[in-house]
């Protein structure tokens, strides 16, 4: 087992990820010419708002609306434009970057995030429409450092290639599970996924950990 | 997306008066008007928020009828249980459609008002009589198989009614409520989408800035019996080829009151009167979902990639019969 990376004991600033290999480049300025147009704008919002909250700053810019977002049980203020979708918020102004871009019109799941518990693509919502509702996104599952039991079951069954899809993924097998009207036989679950696409493949793989996950959170996992 | 301006009401009225002030679109669900904004389709320069308005009930009237608010969202619409234990032809109609996530989101209202999947319409740039009135068509003599329609085409339009809710509604019957600047009205349903004839660009039976408010189904027929069967490439998440929705009784060993309404072959939710009448007061059987069938088909039009969708959509109708009646009609593999 000790040869499989471990999240509990690895991880974090000890490893040499993707996000802390950019991080260090994008820090260096060199990159600064490379960097993405939006990422620029964001940089420079940060760099306008002390701590880069906008609430301690004056009036939002002309065109954009302060407002309020509950993510992941924490209340979040950002400023947006009203055509600004949720998905394009949670990444890009509040840093949750583990809900993926995928089609970006509605036909892949990859952005999938829970509102109020169910499941929607959150590249089809506007930001603005959703200050009164419970936000969820990948990185709201863990609890106290543990994996949510949906998370450690796609690990387990090494339920994804590329990886691009898994977030959405996984937000749509919590939402299944958590839902009494949906079956529990594994067609019933494909039926419920089936707006969630991977390219890779991965869906038998996939479907065993959903159904893993179940009796997982069935024993009070 | 190009950017556009934002209300959010909280009444119906202000919502029609903030419409009334600039090319505006009303915000539902999103997944039509937010896709197609995206691309470009539609370009709203005010968008009202009507998540505000509390159009979210399912009640049962005093005369039976069913009145759905128009922001119950699909799921919920197919998981009440006065929709489930009336109306399972709309529960499985509702629950055939899109996919889970966007069940979630897409509204009843919304439902009615979603657009052609007609990749020409999307794609901004071709020839298109419903997005640039006498433009041409790019169907007609392109590739027209999954979303084109055979019944209620014309020279100036093809593409198919892409919605399965729809297809039910029109086989329980219900009534279209909105409002508007001169107050409210009632619209049938089956006269609420139009015929594309010479303009396609006109969809709906809306006046400028009517907003739908509630689709109000028939009350159920005491003992009717009623389904959906959609027929479709994948098994799941998929636009129909041909669907059928139907709604029959069956008293003393005949059929009574029978409700045919098919999808994916027609340019809008289209009842098939032909076989209804075909139907009524005759005693199931195979040959008579056959003749049923072939009158609903009678006024097909097949085009270069979609001529399948006749003989599919004949057996869409004689299989759903089959099952409602208990008559089999299909060797079914299982």
């Amino acid at each position: 087992m000790t040869e499989y990376f471990d999240p509990k004991t690895q991880g974090g600033a000890t490893s040499k990820s993707r996000r802390n290999f950019l991080k260090t480049v994008g820090a260096s300025g060199v990159a600064a010419a490379s960097t993405p147009l939006w990422a620029q704008a964001t940089q420079a919002r940060a760099a306008e708002t002390p701590e880069g909250d906008p609430a301690k700053a004056s009036a939002p810019a002309p065109g954009m609306s302060r407002i309020q977002l509950n993510v992941n049980g924490v209340e979040r203020t950002v400023d947006v434009a009203p055509q600004m979708v949720l998905l394009d918020v949670v990444r890009n102004e509040l840093g949750l970057t583990g809900t993926k871009k995928g089609c970006d019109q509605g036909q892949c799941g990859a952005c999938t995030v829970l509102v109020n518990g169910q499941a929607i693509n959150s590249c089809l919502s506007l930001a603005i429409s959703r200050q009164t509702d419970e936000i969820t996104t990948i990185e709201g599952l863990e609890r106290g450092g543990e994996l949510h039991p949906v998370q450690q079951a796609f690990w387990e069954h090494d339920a994804f290639q590329c990886g691009y899809c898994t977030s959405g993924q996984i937000m749509s097998a919590v939402a299944v599970l958590n839902d009494d009207r949906i079956g529990q036989s594994d067609a019933a679950v494909r039926e419920a996924m089936s707006g969630n696409i991977c390219r890779c493949g991965a869906y038998k793989n996939i479907l065993a950990a959903v159904q893993d996950a179940r009796k997982a959170m069935k024993g009070g996992g | 997306m190009r950017a556009f301006d934002y209300a959010r009401p909280g009444a119906v009225g202000a919502a029609i008066a903030a419409h009334a002030k600039a090319d505006s679109a009303y915000l539902a669900g999103g997944t039509t008007l937010l896709d197609l904004a995206k691309i470009d389709i539609m370009q709203p320069e005010q968008v009202v928020d009507i998540n505000g308005l509390g159009l979210d009930r399912i009640e049962r009237l005093e005369d039976g009828r069913v009145r759905v608010g128009a922001l119950v969202t699909n799921t919920a619409l197919a998981r009440h249980e006065l929709i489930e234990t009336h109306y399972p032809v709309l529960s499985q109609a509702l629950l055939s459609g899109a996919s889970t996530q966007l069940r979630n989101k897409a509204t009843t209202g919304g439902n009615v008002m979603q657009r052609v999947r007609c990749p020409y319409f999307r794609d901004g740039a071709s020839p298109c009589n419903k997005r640039e009135p006498g433009s041409g068509c790019s169907a007609i003599g392109g590739v027209n198989r999954e979303t084109f329609a055979v019944l209620g085409t014309s020279e100036q339009c093809i593409a198919a009614h892409p919605s399965d809710m729809c297809v039910a509604m029109a086989a329980i019957g219900a009534t279209v409520s909105v409002h508007g600047p001169k107050g409210t009205r009632e619209i049938d349903f089956g006269a609420f989408h139009l015929l594309p004839g010479s303009t396609p660009e006109r969809e709906h039976a809306l006046e400028p800035d009517e907003l739908i408010t509630h689709v109000t189904l028939n009350a159920p027929e005491r003992d009717a019996r009623s389904g959906y069967l959609k027929l479709r490439d994948r098994a799941s998440y998929q636009f129909a080829l041909a669907s059928c929705a139907a709604q029959l009784t069956l008293k003393g060993g005949v059929i009574r009151s029978p409700r045919i309404a098919l999808g994916g072959v027609a340019t809008k939710p289209w009842r098939a009167l032909e076989a209804e009448r075909i139907l009524e007061g005759k005693a199931p059987s195979k040959a008579l979902f056959e003749q049923a069938a072939k009158a609903a088909f009678k006024t097909a039009t097949a085009y270069e990639h979609n001529a399948f969708k006749i003989p599919l959509g004949q057996h869409a109708i004689i299989a759903e019969l089959g099952k409602l009646t208990g008559l089999a009609t299909t060797q079914e593999a299982s």
